[in-house]
């Protein structure tokens, strides 16, 4: 493991000595009681609409006893950037940062002040890549007019001042001023242009192993996440969505719960029946009992055997083609040796821990949402135009939420609650079961891509040759028949082939998808990883070898491929029955590569190591790069072995954690993760790119381990006996 | 009326006897640090002390449990002291932490029986489901609060 420089520590901190994942030694702070280290509210949305006299931009408040208010402008899911950009803003701002408060920016506020915060959305790894530099610069600037108010009381030039720990120093004459003293006065101030940034070898506070400001709420119960907001008056709701996609109510029988005890009111939606009543589990056992009829259409005779079908058909259909180097066409039918195979993947969910849910309450000039979602500005449009108030007075306030993964990206249930609040006239409280969060999903594709590989006689691949067929999650990013989206870790692959393809056909069902951790990226890697492991056995060379050579341009790459071969032990023996597999990706500006160590017995897959080696560029915090590769394995590691979703008649058949089985203490490998950045300033997302390799080193090392190769996932239910 | 008693508290309760503990908990006493993951005794969030037992609360009707003694995450400690708590935040285990209180409360039940768990012991023992994967660190945070435990 590369530490990080670890260059100034306030006396304040706490310091620790750990020994980390890797072996090496760590230092770590903050760990100590709240005085020691930033602290974050177990309610963390800001108060709407109040302007601090001390708010010396949209990100940064000092209030009169030097309390630093760090405005976060993106969604706490558990990636740990609640902690990392305030972090990143800290470092520029030179403030203390046991007086840090981070808060929740404030969607309404992103509205009428025309994107202050950029985009609210998280997903796409983007929450310290793309807001990175943004609260840099919030941080630089305010720590500007600090020093230009300070100056200016003293009557001194700006340049024999300077800023640390929340103090501004006269460096001639040794006096100073706290933050708070200047905030008002420093609110007030233009500077000239804008401060330059640090350079990274400047870096005292990036990079620092800080512990996370939500740990300490989240080991007593205090942290609220959306499911566990009472506001006054409030009732309860509980709602079933036609069960097959697109379809609609056609009759439910009210009576039949009428005089159940709390029951308030049935509310019947398009395509959706809500129950309310005075408590969550009363309206859900009312709800469980109420008569329905569905209008399901054409769609409910639908199920997986066809949809698998039709998909694999798609591979023959006309496409468009996405990339094309060289001329595949002349080179193919040159080489010594060609190779072909045709893999899929079927639609997984994203079963969050946390179901989805929502408090809404609709007044009629405003509307206030209470939800722990990924994307707060786009849960403010449809708050807006589910109540038909306008946007400008719908408030978002964004709790803590319990996994996103993607799902908390398209806010259906915000949609949900506030039609029902509307309906009933009072804040409610709308849950949804683990058995809706399944069957209501917005999911991950099905895919199929069939591949074919042309050598030279000297097994040096010249051609490689996709078609691909997925389904686009969002026909607005459709152009000329392609979804980029739906081509991710295809098109922008970092192997270099003197001739390569990609044609795409898009193909969409009745079954709404989504963004699925790593969109794109997470069926296309397993795709990619496979085959390319497939070309190195037939051109008769070691899977890393063959790797190096296509990345022989790129020596970041094979940094990272150092680290891994020699922490994850490539090339030394393994015993019967044991395996190991690689895979390496460049994703959201990450390179990551793992190598996963099986071992199948009686056919029983146990994936027993996982050795994960990253360049991430400028590392934050170790800490949390350790933590999202670590839990982005596993959550991919979950789709490799378990994930599936099948349809019949039109709707989905699995409900819960018994039918959708997802990885366990069991069945989670020992991990290690290495992180090798390269220097220069590159903030390379992390939140991603550790679910995507996973499933082609697993799948990778069971054909090690037993000559098996898996084209398709999950991995559960396929033949394994008897090949080892 | 039914009788519990929660973190030392008494509470006479009207409510069906088939309402699930967990929904009790929430709805009528108001802790909420107890969560809700899939309402079938499969993931583990909902987990509480009955008795002194680790019990899946969400499916555990509230008329089963009269007279008991249930102790949730808040009540594990006034201060976040426990030892399982201490090496949850050493350990840096949660990332969302929605199945943390039932893992955290697991773990202590667990930890009560089997005081010195070997990693098989934990993987056949505790079952509770994290979606962020943080397998790894609680692992480690079992095998540490075990050690304080002991200590």
């Amino acid at each position: 493991m590369t530490d990080t420089t670890f260059t100034r520590l306030s006396r304040r901190h706490f310091i620790t000595t750990a020994l980390t994942a890797a072996g090496g030694f760590a230092l770590g702070i903050g760990i100590g009681g709240p005085a020691e280290a930033a602290s974050l509210s177990a309610r963390p949305w800001g108060e709407e609409g109040k302007r601090y006299p001390g708010e010396v931009n949209a990100w940064v408040v000092i209030e009169p006893d030097d309390t630093v208010i760090i405005r976060y402008g993106r969604a706490e899911m558990g990636q740990g950037s609640f902690t990392a950009l305030p972090q990143i803003l800290a470092e520029e701002l030179e403030c203390d940062w046991a007086l840090v408060k981070p808060e929740y920016a404030s969607a309404n506020r992103n509205l009428k002040e025309n994107k202050v915060y950029g985009s609210l959305s998280t997903g796409g790894s983007r929450a310290v890549r793309e807001t990175g530099d943004m609260v840099q610069q919030a941080g630089a600037s305010a720590r500007e007019r600090l020093i230009a108010a300070a100056a200016k009381r003293w009557g001194v030039p700006a340049s024999e001042c300077a800023a640390a720990m929340s103090k501004v120093t006269h460096k001639p004459t040794g006096r100073t001023f706290r933050f708070g003293e200047l905030a008002v006065e420093a609110a007030a101030i233009k500077l000239d242009k804008e401060p330059p940034l640090k350079k990274p070898d400047q870096y005292k506070f990036i990079g620092r192993r800080l512990a996370r400001l939500d740990v300490p709420l989240k080991i007593n119960g205090a942290a609220k996440y959306g499911i566990d907001l009472d506001v006054p008056d409030m009732v309860r709701a509980a709602i079933i969505k036609c069960p097959v996609f697109g379809g609609t109510v056609k009759s439910v029988d009210e009576g039949a719960i009428a005089s159940r005890r709390g029951v308030l009111r049935v509310v019947k939606l398009n395509n959706a029946v809500a129950v309310v009543a005075d408590r969550y589990f009363r309206a859900q056992a009312a709800l469980n009992a109420l008569p329905i009829e569905w209008e399901v259409g054409a769609a409910g005779t639908t199920d997986s055997a066809q949809f698998r079908k039709a998909y694999l058909d798609a591979l023959d259909q006309k496409g468009a083609v996405a990339r094309h180097d060289g001329d595949v066409d002349a080179a193919m039918p040159t080489a010594a040796k060609v190779i072909e195979a045709t893999y899929d993947v079927p639609i997984i969910a994203h079963a969050p821990m946390e179901p989805l849910n929502a408090v809404a309450h609709v007044q009629a000039d405003r509307v206030d949402v209470w939800v722990g979602t990924q994307n707060a500005d786009l849960a403010l449009t449809f708050a807006a135009q589910a109540s038909g108030v306008r946007p400008e007075n719908v408030y978002i306030h964004n709790t803590f939420s319990g996994g996103g993964f993607g799902r908390r990206l398209g806010p259906d249930e915000v949609a949900q609650a506030v039609a029902i609040s509307k309906a009933v006239g009072k804040p409610v409280k709308l849950i949804w079961t683990r058995e809706e969060e399944l069957r209501q999903g917005r999911y991950r594709t099905q895919a199929a891509i069939r591949f074919k590989a042309g050598f030279a006689a000297d097994g040096t691949p010249i051609a490689l040759d996709m078609r691909n067929a997925a389904g686009s999650s969002n026909p607005a990013n459709v152009k000329d028949g392609l979804d980029p989206q739906t081509m991710q870790g295809l098109i922008n692959t970092a192997y270099k082939l003197p001739n390569y393809r990609i044609v795409s056909v898009l193909k969409n069902t009745h079954v709404p998808l989504g963004p699925w951790r790593a969109p794109g990226h997470s069926q296309n890697v397993f795709f990619m990883e496979s085959f390319i492991d497939e070309m190195a056995h037939a051109a008769g060379k070691d899977p890393v070898a063959l790797r190096r050579e296509l990345l022989a341009h790129r020596p970041d790459f094979q940094q990272v491929i150092d680290l891994l071969v020699e922490k994850g032990d490539w090339g030394k023996p393994m015993p019967r029955g044991k395996g190991r597999g690689v895979a390496v990706h460049e994703s959201y500006d990450s390179i990551v590569g793992m190598i996963a160590e099986v071992a199948v017995t009686n056919g029983e897959v146990k994936v027993e190591r996982v050795v994960i080696a990253c360049d991430c560029g400028v590392v934050v915090n170790p800490r949390g790069v350790e933590n999202q590769l670590e839990g982005g394995m596993i959550y991919g590691l979950s789709a490799a072995l378990f994930g599936e979703i099948t349809v019949k008649n039109g709707r989905v058949e699995q409900g819960n954690f018994d039918t959708y089985p997802v990885v366990r203490y069991k069945d989670a490998p020992k991990t290690e993760v290495y992180i090798s950045p390269t220097p220069g300033k590159r903030w390379g997302g992390i939140g991603e790119p550790g679910a995507t390799m996973i499933q082609p080193a697993v799948t990778n090392a069971i054909f090690a381990a037993t000559g098996k190769r898996l084209r398709s996932l999950p991995i559960r239910g396929q033949n394994l006996s008897g090949a080892a | 009326m039914i009788n519990i008693k929660v973190n030392g508290t008494s509470h006479q309760l009207d409510v069906e006897g088939d309402t699930p503990l967990l929904w009790v908990l929430r709805e009528e006493i108001g802790l909420t640090g107890t969560k809700f993951g899939c309402g079938i005794a499969a993931c583990g969030a909902c987990t509480v002390h009955v008795n002194g037992a680790a019990m899946r609360s969400c499916s555990v009707p509230i008329g089963s449990v009269e007279g008991a003694e249930i102790i949730t995450i808040e009540g594990l400690s006034p201060d976040s002291q426990h030892a399982v708590q201490q090496a949850w935040l050493t350990e840096q285990v949660p990332q969302c932490g929605y199945c943390q209180s039932g893992q955290i409360m697991a773990t202590a039940a667990y930890l009560k029986i089997n005081p010195n768990p070997t990693d098989a012991d934990i993987d056949a023992n505790l079952t509770n489901i994290c979606r962020c994967g943080t397998y790894e660190r609680l692992r480690r945070a079992v095998h540490r609060a075990a050690a304080l435990m002991r200590a």
